[in-house]
């Protein structure tokens, strides 16, 4: 067998994880589908020797970021991709501000305590998946990019044929929605729980 | 001076690329005053941390 890492349940899991996370970056089952397979047959095809299942997960994950980043090139490069920079309006967030532009008092960020400590939480990541999954099409794309996919803002500007200023516009109201989000959804009840 | 609107674009700005002179001086100046701010700032500092952790998968 070419799988010492782990039984045949334990690869269906790791690829049911990789679609998801697929899925969240390229928002279409079958491009997700595809990478997920191409990553899989490259990374068990491989000799690679893996001690734990751990290391097995990073590596195809590694891969499969390689595909995703193929494929959203391949997108790009196909004509008549036009992205549409304006899908969370100007004013979206024009009420967490009073009109000279401070926070108003109820929208004012207050401490999230020690963040970090989420990390170890399956609920964290379930709620942030989710948060991700809210932000319009566009500008998860944009974002994903730049946090997940690891591109210079330069090179995501060039590749879509958006404006630098365009592109920080776009970055900024993707983090603005995904803190208010986690804000809302996972930092606040936290507290109230506590 | 900064109000916080712009002090947070500057400062989510300031993660996708290097900010002029005067924008940091301004922006350290009303971080000084601004808590909301100064946690806004950490926020989404975290968000880049958790996008980093998401894409490990070792979560």
């Amino acid at each position: 067998m070419p799988n010492p890492d782990g039984s045949i349940d334990e690869l269906a899991s790791l690829r049911s994880d990789m679609f998801r996370f697929a899925r969240l970056q390229l928002r279409d089952d079958a491009s997700a589908e595809d990478a997920v397979q191409e990553a899989l047959a490259a990374a068990l095809s491989g000799q690679k020797q893996f001690n734990n299942r751990a290391q097995l997960k990073t590596w195809v994950f590694a891969i499969l970021k390689n595909k995703i980043i193929d494929t959203i090139r391949e997108r790009i490069r196909s004509p008549g991709t036009a992205i549409a920079v304006d899908e969370i309006p100007e004013d979206a967030y024009d009420d967490l501000f009073n009109e000279k532009g401070f926070w108003q008092e109820d929208a004012r960020p207050s401490s999230w305590g020690d963040p970090e400590s989420s990390f170890s939480s399956r609920q964290f990541w379930q709620v942030f998946e989710i948060c991700l999954t809210r932000l319009p099409e566009n500008t998860a794309r944009v974002f994903m990019m730049r946090e997940m996919l690891g591109f210079e803002t330069e090179e995501i500007c060039k590749e879509l044929a958006i404006s630098p200023t365009n592109c920080w516009v776009v970055l900024h109201r993707a983090r603005m929605g995904l803190r208010l989000c986690l804000d809302e959804r996972w930092f606040d009840s936290e507290n109230r729980d506590a | 001076m900064l109000n916080c609107k712009q002090a947070a674009m500057l400062m989510s700005q300031g993660m996708d690329r290097e900010l002029g002179m005067m924008q940091k001086m301004g922006l350290r100046f009303h971080l000084l005053m601004c808590g909301g701010c100064r946690n806004f700032g950490k926020q989404v500092e975290f968000l880049r941390q958790s996008c980093r952790k998401f894409t490990q998968q070792d979560n």
